[in-house]
């Protein structure tokens, strides 16, 4: 535990990648091999299943140091994150102890199934044989949620490092499933692929969005340009005859996509396609939220495959017949990924497979008018891929840019704000937005991002001093501040006042300029939800 | 005996106020930081060692009077003392009686013994007057030499691998106290204008400090190079900072105790160091106070309150006033600020 949270402490203090990096190289260099697997696991986001619950985590606490339960509370809402709090009440432990940081994942995921009064005992004891940032660490292990400030391109990278060789190769080991319980650092990201996992995806290649004008990227036939779908995005590998669809955040969704089952049969072994995972029905794209009501059924119903039956738009091949393509050209594996899908059309007409069209334009004007259209398509904008790129990892600038349409926006008061969490933890900065409904105002969004550390710092002083009423962690405020509210798209929802939900709301500005009265009203949002109908 | 009006807190039978913030005839100061010491009073009464730090911030030729600790001063049958807070220099809570009945109002103050400032001195009253900054129990500072220890091995590190350090204080009293634990052996010590004018103050009232200089036009590069340089914390994204590259930045205050402020204020290192009480020494004071009525003012107020009613069967009642105490962040800065004058390095 301690070289563990000395790495979380010495990443906790810096803000410069490259510090970061060595951090965990030295963390490699000293640690235990069993440790350094399970860090590696805590760091891209693999923690076991939770086995405490978090209103045990409070009485046990408020239990142990004998306080009363609303002052933790209070506590709670201040500090915005509960494994810090119960680190922060604790009292400084004279009698340290050593725990492997195996050991004591191993001892948590154990306590699954014990009674009540061994997994508060083992917690307990823990809580007073550690030091404060041990602490907190064991606390982070239990609740979950390590932001350590540590991209999975840092781990990446420090892992690369620590190995040497090449970053690509230790990105792709890393990806899919893989049990820090049974394997090594060394058998997992080291060793060659021998009889590597066969639903090992690729990590995916991800663009940032288009910030100068599109006239900057220079000729446009060196570029390639396709829509950009809403829906989720994903991998579709067939390998030994076997499917497996995993999510752009690594989870294995194979079962509940049942359209594609029939393709092991279709595509050669040795496929793995890039695309977005679509609701199309009548040759028409869906909206986004009837993929969403798709996803979250732990059943799929007949009924819910009639309505929204799911295709792949397909973007890239990244295998092909078994071999990484990555090298290729962005052309090269277009041409490719074409001839697989005329193939596979062949075989059997009904395939659940679509080719992402490519937008046909000679000057940038035009795209900026095909960018204009895309609401129509149901899609979010364009994407901008250079020809003669290859497939890389991750985020990166230069050679693929998403290029979205500006978003829908909307004014709306301020209402209540809560305290944030995490870096906003102590100020203001959730805030929910109301429209006018005659003289009455209905709440339509929350937005927490949108604003300038130094605008938030401005609201959550304007918040204290015009608070008019609290309950709990939320304060009603004078309606007074008018913001201008951003979202992606917006859907009916019988489930809020406004009856309406919207997509990616934010914050874009705050209007200082405007007055409540001149907000917008629920009518205008029904307006808008009409015409993306 | 003592009233909370929208001017300050107010004793009618001594025709006096305690830390007023609107302009009154006569002002007791418990300290010198601009949320408690404010401009356009007709007379000022504090510690001799505020005197020359109000002088300084409000005027020359405000209408002042020094008086020490323990000294009693007696206006229209009450008699009325200072007594030291171990806030800052100088900084003192004020016992007032009258036929026997003794409030203490105590300003802003910490129990932990900073080295510099006269420690915390415990006064039993019948009712008293605290603030409540820090008054959650989140809030557990940790020992100031440990802090100073951490300080010092941040700067000797810095240094070693290139780098300056800039640590960001209140000019008035956290400057100070960071300065006097600084070991001199580690390397050169820089200041802000800001800090070196209020430090010229404590030295000429008898602190010694270790030998800083102040960062002017002519300052060499290189003799700031692996220096330790104190500025406040409006000096933070200020092109006066940014001359100081390559740097690392620390903070020293009590919200460093809280993750997400850490790392809010873009800091390479938060250093939990307070002028305030914290949760423990809150509950110390009021039960040395042996007082029976607590008034609460700025800080955690209602929490805080409520705690001692609970806990401590205490008639606690919170108290609106404009004293802002410690700053999480800093949007108003209560150090006059000198980065505007062209004082950093070419």
């Amino acid at each position: 535990m301690r070289a563990f949270s000395n790495l979380f402490t010495a990443i906790d203090q810096t803000t410069s990648t490259n510090e970061k990096i060595d951090a965990i190289v030295r963390y490699f260099e000293i640690a235990d091999a069993k440790d350094a697997i399970w860090s590696v696991a805590l760091l891209t986001g693999k923690r076991p299943k939770r086995t405490v619950k978090t209103g045990e985590l409070w009485e046990w606490c408020a239990e142990l140091l004998n306080i009363p339960t609303w002052l933790m509370a209070e506590s709670y809402h201040i500090v915005g994150d509960l494994a810090e709090t119960i680190t922060l009440l604790l009292p400084a432990n004279a009698d340290l102890k050593e725990y492997a940081l195996h050991e004591v994942l191993y001892a948590l995921i154990d306590l699954n199934g014990k009674d009540i009064k061994e997994r508060q005992d083992y917690i307990t004891h823990m809580w007073q044989h550690l030091s404060p940032a041990e602490l907190f660490v064991f606390n982070k292990l239990i609740t979950g949620g390590f932001r350590m400030g540590v991209s999975d391109k840092i781990i990446i990278k420090a892992l690369a490092k620590h190995f040497s060789i090449d970053e690509n190769i230790v990105a792709h080991r890393l990806t899919g499933s893989w049990d820090a319980k049974t394997t090594s650092l060394t058998e997992s990201v080291a060793a060659e692929d021998g009889n590597s996992d066969i639903s090992k995806p690729y990590p995916f290649y991800l663009a940032y969005p288009l910030e100068t004008p599109p006239q900057e990227l220079g000729d446009i036939s060196e570029w390639q340009i396709e829509r950009k779908y809403d829906g989720i995005r994903g991998q579709i590998i067939v390998r030994d005859s076997q499917l497996f669809i995993w999510s752009r955040g690594e989870d294995l969704l194979t079962e509940k996509f049942i359209e594609f089952h029939s393709l092991p049969g279709i595509l050669p072994n040795g496929t793995v396609i890039d695309g977005e995972i679509l609701p199309v029905k009548d040759g028409k794209i869906l909206p986004f939220n009837v993929m969403q009501t798709r996803i979250g059924r732990k059943n799929v119903t007949k009924k819910a495959l009639q309505e929204a039956p799911l295709v792949m738009m397909c973007y890239d091949i990244i295998e092909h017949e078994g071999v990484d393509l990555r090298h290729l050209s962005m052309q090269e594996r277009r041409l490719l990924l074409e001839e697989l899908i005329a193939n596979a059309k062949q075989a059997s007409a009904e395939i659940p497979l679509l080719l992402s069209p490519l937008v046909h334009a000679t000057g940038w004007e035009e795209v900026a008018n095909e960018r204009s259209l895309s609401r129509e398509y149901n899609c979010e904008g364009l994407m901008l891929k250079r020809k003669d790129s290859v497939y890389k990892t991750g985020r990166r600038r230069g050679d693929w840019w998403k290029w979205k349409v500006d978003p829908l926006s909307i004014d709306g008061v301020l209402i209540y704000a809560q305290r944030g969490h995490g870096r906003r933890a102590n100020l203001y900065t959730d805030f929910t937005f109301a429209v006018w409904d005659g003289e009455e105002l209905v709440p339509f969004a929350k937005a927490y991002s949108g604003l300038t550390d130094k605008e938030l710092l401005e609201a959550d002083n304007w918040i204290k001093k015009n608070t008019t009423d609290k309950f709990g962690p939320v304060r009603s405020v004078i309606p007074d501040q008018v913001f201008e509210i951003g979202f992606e798209g917006i859907n009916p929802s019988p489930r809020h006042k406004s009856g309406i939900a919207l997509r990616f709301p934010r914050i874009l500005r705050w209007r200082k300029d405007k007055s409540a009265k001149e907000a917008n009203t629920k009518a205008d949002l029904l307006e808008l939800l009409k015409a993306q109908l | 005996m003592i009233a909370f009006d929208n001017k300050g807190i107010y004793c009618a039978q001594a025709g006096i106020y305690i830390d007023p913030w609107q302009p009154v005839d006569k002002a007791i100061i418990t300290h010198a930081h601009s949320d408690h010491a404010r401009i356009g009073m007709g007379s000022y009464l504090a510690h001799h060692l505020s005197v020359p730090v109000m002088k300084f911030r409000l005027g020359a030729d405000i209408n002042i009077q020094g008086t020490g600790y323990g000294e009693i001063i007696e206006i229209n049958g009450v008699k009325i003392s200072l007594h030291p807070a171990g806030h800052i220099w100088g900084s003192a809570q004020v016992r007032l009686e009258y036929k026997g009945e003794v409030w203490l109002v105590s300003g802003d103050y910490k129990l932990q013994d900073d080295g510099i400032s006269t420690p915390f001195e415990p006064v039993k009253c019948n009712s008293f007057i605290t603030e409540s900054t820090f008054g959650l129990p989140i809030y557990n500072f940790p020992a100031p030499q440990l802090v100073h220890d951490d300080i010092n091995n941040w700067w000797r590190q810095n240094k070693e691998e290139g780098k300056n350090s800039v640590l960001l204080a209140y000019a008035l009293g956290k400057a100070q106290r960071v300065i006097n634990k600084l070991d001199p052996a580690i390397g050169n010590i820089f200041t802000h204008g800001a800090v070196d004018n209020v430090n010229a103050l404590y030295t000429a009232t008898g602190a010694t400090l270790p030998n800083t200089r102040r960062i002017t036009h002519e300052t060499d590069r290189k003799e700031i190079q692996g220096a330790m340089i104190i500025a406040p914390p409006s000096a933070s994204n200020t092109s006066w900072l940014r001359k100081l590259e390559p740097y690392r930045l620390g903070v020293c205050s009590g919200w460093m105790q809280l993750r997400g402020t850490r790392r809010r204020q873009g800091a390479d290192r938060g250093f939990v160091l307070s002028d305030h009480a914290d949760w423990e020494q809150l509950n110390t004071a009021i039960k040395d106070t042996a007082a029976e009525n607590v008034y609460v003012t700025h800080g955690y107020k209602a929490l805080y309150a409520k705690w001692l009613k609970e806990e401590y069967h205490l008639n606690a009642t919170e108290v609106e006033t404009l004293y802002v105490g410690e700053q999480a962040d800093d949007t108003v800065d209560l150090e006059p600020s000198n980065t505007d004058n062209n004082e950093g390095i070419q």
